[in-house]
């Protein structure tokens, strides 16, 4: 049915199933991947309540179009490319009640990024994402990304995709993928220093540490 | 043959290619080289690994609550 086919060993059955009417075969094929979803949706729309209904929205329309699916691609990520149109086309809906287009600055990818301080960090304990106020601050820096440096960090380094699929869901070539990675991950760092570097690791202030 | 060496905004540039193992062997080398007598440049280095390990576990965004529900009965009302 599928030759060549990168699906997962038993997604090809699953998609046979609802193929032949079976529906909770489709809630079964989509529940390992529902917070991909929701965390693609919410990297494009920022707001829980639109990610929600992006991302049902995203699921309900795979349902409806599974019969275009080849299987040239994984099922995840034909699944997260529906999901990411879905969220744009949320977005534009949203923007076309303002007259101010919000969050729509597309910074230059030719400039070097330079990082702003060098205080030296050490590596952290994973048990600080526990914490609440933790990972409010990373939220928060993520929100503060522009989009497209967002778009690109949730799904290569919260989602763990390859650059390539990261490439393939959001019609980029790989090479801005990188790029964009790169920003993000400096700008993170920069917004995200004072924590991790003073205040939550060891109590003290955050002493900034130039070079010039 | 020596290390070639690099400077700041090189090592920069290339520095999420080097978390990523994506950079030729000659360049991770002139990257070590520079690290090693860098403060500045080994702690952005290990500020970055520290951000993409902290956010790297899935759990950065919570799913909002009954979300499983919600889809499922979406599921079940199609045509």
């Amino acid at each position: 049915m599928f030759p060549q086919s990168q699906l997962r060993d038993n997604e090809a059955e699953l998609i046979r199933s609802v193929r032949d009417g079976e529906r909770e075969a489709f809630y079964e094929l989509v529940h390992p991947y529902e917070r991909m979803v929701y965390a693609t949706a919410i990297s494009v729309v920022k707001n829980p309540a639109d990610a929600e209904e992006v991302a049902q929205e995203a699921v309900l329309k795979a349902f409806s179009n599974l019969a275009t699916f080849r299987a040239e691609s994984k099922f995840s990520t034909w699944l997260l490319q529906i999901t990411y149109n879905e969220a744009r086309m949320k977005l534009r809906k949203v923007r076309s009640h303002l007259y101010e287009a919000i969050d729509d600055s597309q910074p230059s990818e030719d400039a070097d990024y330079w990082p702003k301080d060098f205080a030296d960090w050490r590596p952290i304990p994973s048990e600080l994402f526990e914490r609440d106020e933790v990972r409010r601050a990373i939220q928060n820096a993520t929100n503060s990304l522009s989009r497209t440096y967002r778009e690109v960090f949730v799904l290569r380094d919260v989602q763990n995709l390859s650059t390539k699929e990261t490439a393939t869901i959001l019609g980029i070539s790989e090479g801005a993928v990188k790029i964009r990675l790169l920003r993000a991950r400096l700008q993170m760092r920069d917004t995200l220093a004072p924590g991790i570097d003073g205040s939550w690791v060891n109590g003290q202030e955050y002493r900034k540490a130039r070079p010039w | 043959m020596a290390t070639i060496e690099i400077s700041c905004a090189e090592v920069w540039r290339e520095i999420s290619n080097y978390l990523d193992g994506e950079i030729s062997p000659e360049m991770r080398e002139r990257m070590e080289a520079h690290f090693k007598v860098c403060a500045h440049c080994k702690a952005v280095l290990d500020g970055t690994r520290n951000v993409v390990g902290l956010v790297g576990d899935g759990r950065l965004f919570q799913m909002p609550e009954g979300f499983n529900k919600r889809l499922y009965k979406k599921i079940q009302g199609l045509p």
